[in-house]
């Protein structure tokens, strides 16, 4: 199983968190179109809180965070 | 010819209780750019860095820069450069709102100010119109008090900078405050203002324009800024839809938000005090500074009144590293520091110092007992502590409000003071962060994220992603922040138009305001002529290459949990690099360096 978070404007309709199946979506850019969330508008991809790249491939336990392009100082 | 200067700068004595306008000369302007980079060259030709901070020998300067109230975006920013003596380094702290923009307009670039008054007093400016005013009555107000008494009596478009009780009792936290709840944050600017019984300046003028040096160069760079600022996602939607309190989530979910005074660097709670539960619970309205397109400001609502609500830092200083998860908490102690003109890093970070201090039993429940217990999580104690460091109340309260250094020290505990030269570090662990880190320790004011914010490349991917926890080329990235952010403090612009612009908008903007020819390459070059004065004032003031450091913890205790567990900052690794790349030896500019730099006649060792 894989618990993806979901930061500010990505709540949105789809809620803080979902689960999903790893055998079934197999990477973050699966877990992306399952969602409707662009690739291109995600400004950071966390797996297991370190930076990820849209085709790493995804194992049981992983936990998936996505922001959208957020900045601070 | 017209620029963006005025070319004029105010020098006011308040031991004779007497003021002069000065000319700027426009060459030396360029050199250093304006704001940060010029008041840093007065401040060191006047030999200020031997002085003691708070003496009327120390200077106290308010510096515009030459985009600071054009149409430039973001352009209201002025800078506050003195010695400060929260450990005797270069002091050099930025507040946004609109009173720089006003001092623009009125005529002025900067004020100097020197010597001390005998009694509170205030400075009054309408254009040429200057008057030293008596402040007894508002010594003591607080900022919002303070604010209101001088908006009634100057008018609506007046604006007014001020300290706070903090500064008056001379605390190594205070700020120097403005438009409520803008500060020139750290170091202890506001002490200085307080040594000199300067409470507060306020400033009308008649115009509300500056004219470019090339007025149709100015459009158009205005325009394609605007551009960017439109098309970069940060600057568009992230921060003015959940300001900079949206980073709690993402500096938690890399295991990097220290806790509990960075005893660990993931907190569970996190989500209670994360910008998107702020936005969605207390949020009332976005707060802009002068001309801000972005307006990444919180306002919330406080007794039927609009205040300014606490930024990433101060939910991060209060909450998980006091432990709190308490959000109504947290707001209520980041406007008791903006009332009492305390700073709202080096306050909570110093109430997260004493409770680990309570946890291991150098602070006895009998130094407190009029006050709640300096327990992790305890949301009245961050309230009330702030409140009394802000008073001085008792002894311990005064105590901290001397920062946690001191604290720390008076306790034969400074191991359990977060801080880079005795300032304390800001909200991201340098453990699991490493270039952040280098930053921290060779910032020339002390531990601060805003000298070279890495965090740009290192978590949020801008402009590219760099890997966190790579030492290799951190050095170079270190530096070209550090340099950069020198440049765009100088210029009067906020850091935050980084998130769009680089260094070819920012060298056009500049050219054609001031009639400069600025490759970007040279605009850089600027920041970093700055970067090196900065250094030798510092050097002058007695520094030594040991405090280019951060605390054992950081660099010896590793992360005990989260998903940065294990790691340690390897500034071992970096440092040697880093003077390397800057051209330093022992660090500190070699002669070399300085000649590059064409500040080598200039030094006075």
């Amino acid at each position: 199983m894989i618990t993806v978070k979901l930061f500010a404007t990505f709540r949105e309709g789809r809620g803080k968190e979902q689960v999903f199946d790893e055998q079934v979506l197999r990477t973050p850019r699966d877990i992306c179109t399952e969602l409707n969330i662009p690739p291109d508008s995600v400004g950071i991809l966390l797996i297991n809180g370190f930076h990820a790249a849209f085709d790493d491939e995804l194992k049981d336990g992983d936990l998936v965070s996505l922001f959208p392009p957020l900045a601070g100082g | 010819m017209n620029t963006t200067y005025n070319l004029k700068r105010l020098r006011v004595n308040l031991t004779d209780r007497t003021w002069k306008v000065e000319p700027i000369d426009l060459d030396e302007a360029k050199k250093y750019i304006g704001g940060r980079g010029l008041a840093t060259k007065w401040l060191y030709d006047a030999g200020c860095a031997t002085v003691d901070p708070l003496s009327p020998e120390n200077l106290l300067i308010f510096a515009n820069g030459p985009l600071t109230g054009t149409n430039s975006p973001t352009a209201g920013r002025y800078m506050v450069i003195t010695k400060q003596p929260i450990n005797n380094k270069i002091g050099s702290a930025n507040s946004g709102g609109t009173w720089g923009a006003r001092l623009k307009y009125a005529g002025y670039d900067a004020i100097i100010f020197e010597g001390k008054a005998d009694a509170p007093v205030r400075l009054f400016i309408d254009d040429d119109h200057v008057e030293i005013l008596d402040a007894s009555d508002l010594w003591g107000k607080k900022s919002t008090e303070c604010n209101d008494i001088l908006r009634d009596i100057h008018g609506e478009k007046s604006n007014s900078l001020y300290i706070g009780p903090a500064g008056e009792q001379l605390s190594m936290l205070s700020c120097v405050m403005n438009d409520t709840d803008r500060a020139a944050g750290r170091g202890g600017v506001g002490a200085v203002m307080g040594s000199k019984n300067l409470k507060a300046i306020t400033v009308k003028a008649s115009r509300n324009i500056v004219d470019a040096y090339d007025k149709e160069a100015m459009k158009a760079a205005f325009k394609r800024s605007l551009d960017l600022f439109k098309e970069n996602g940060v600057t568009s939607t992230g921060l003015p839809t959940y300001g900079t309190a949206v980073l709690v989530n993402i500096i938690n979910g890399i295991g990097a938000l220290p806790t509990k005074n960075w005893q660990e660097a993931h907190f569970p709670e996190a989500e209670q005090i994360s910008g998107e539960e702020l936005a969605e619970k207390y949020l009332v309205r976005r707060g802009h500074c002068h001309r801000c397109t972005i307006g990444c400001g919180r306002v919330i609502e406080r007794e039927g009144r609009e205040v300014g609500g606490p930024e990433y830092e101060p939910l991060w200083a209060y909450g998980s590293n006091c432990g709190v998860s308490d959000l109504p908490s947290i707001n209520e102690a980041n406007f008791q520091c903006n009332e009492y003109g305390l700073d709202a890093i080096g306050t909570p970070t110093t109430i997260a110092a004493a409770m680990e201090l309570w946890q291991r039993g150098y602070i006895k429940p009998e130094e407190n007992k009029d006050l709640p217990p300096l327990k992790w999580g305890n949301g009245e104690a961050i309230v009330e502590w702030t409140k009394a460091m802000g008073e001085g109340k008792n002894e311990l309260a005064k105590l901290m409000a001397q920062g946690s250094a001191i604290l720390c020290d008076h306790y034969d505990a400074p191991q359990y003071s977060m801080s880079s030269k005795r300032m304390d570090m800001p909200a991201y662990d340098a453990r699991a962060i490493q270039g952040i880190g280098l930053n921290y320790a060779t910032s020339n004011r002390g531990g601060c994220h805003v000298r070279g914010y890495t965090i740009s490349p290192e978590v949020l991917g801008l402009p590219v992603q760099s890997d966190r926890t790579e030492t290799s080329g951190k050095a170079e990235l270190v530096k070209l922040f550090q340099d950069l952010t020198a440049a765009i403090d100088s210029l009067g612009v906020c850091l935050f138009s980084s998130f769009a612009l680089g260094a070819a908008e920012y060298a056009t903007l500049f050219n054609a305001a001031t009639g400069s020819s600025l490759s970007p390459e040279e605009f850089l070059e600027a920041g970093e002529r700055i970067y090196n004065l900065e250094r030798l004032f510092n050097k002058d003031a007695g520094m030594e290459q040991a405090e280019d450091s951060m605390p054992d913890r950081v660099l010896k205790e590793p992360i005990p949990s989260g998903p940065s567990a294990g790691m340690v900052s390897k500034l071992d690794e970096m440092l040697p690099e880093y003077y390397a790349v800057r051209g330093w030896v022992d660090g500190f500019p070699t002669k070399e360096t300085l000649e590059r730099l064409l500040i080598a006649s200039e030094v006075t060792n």
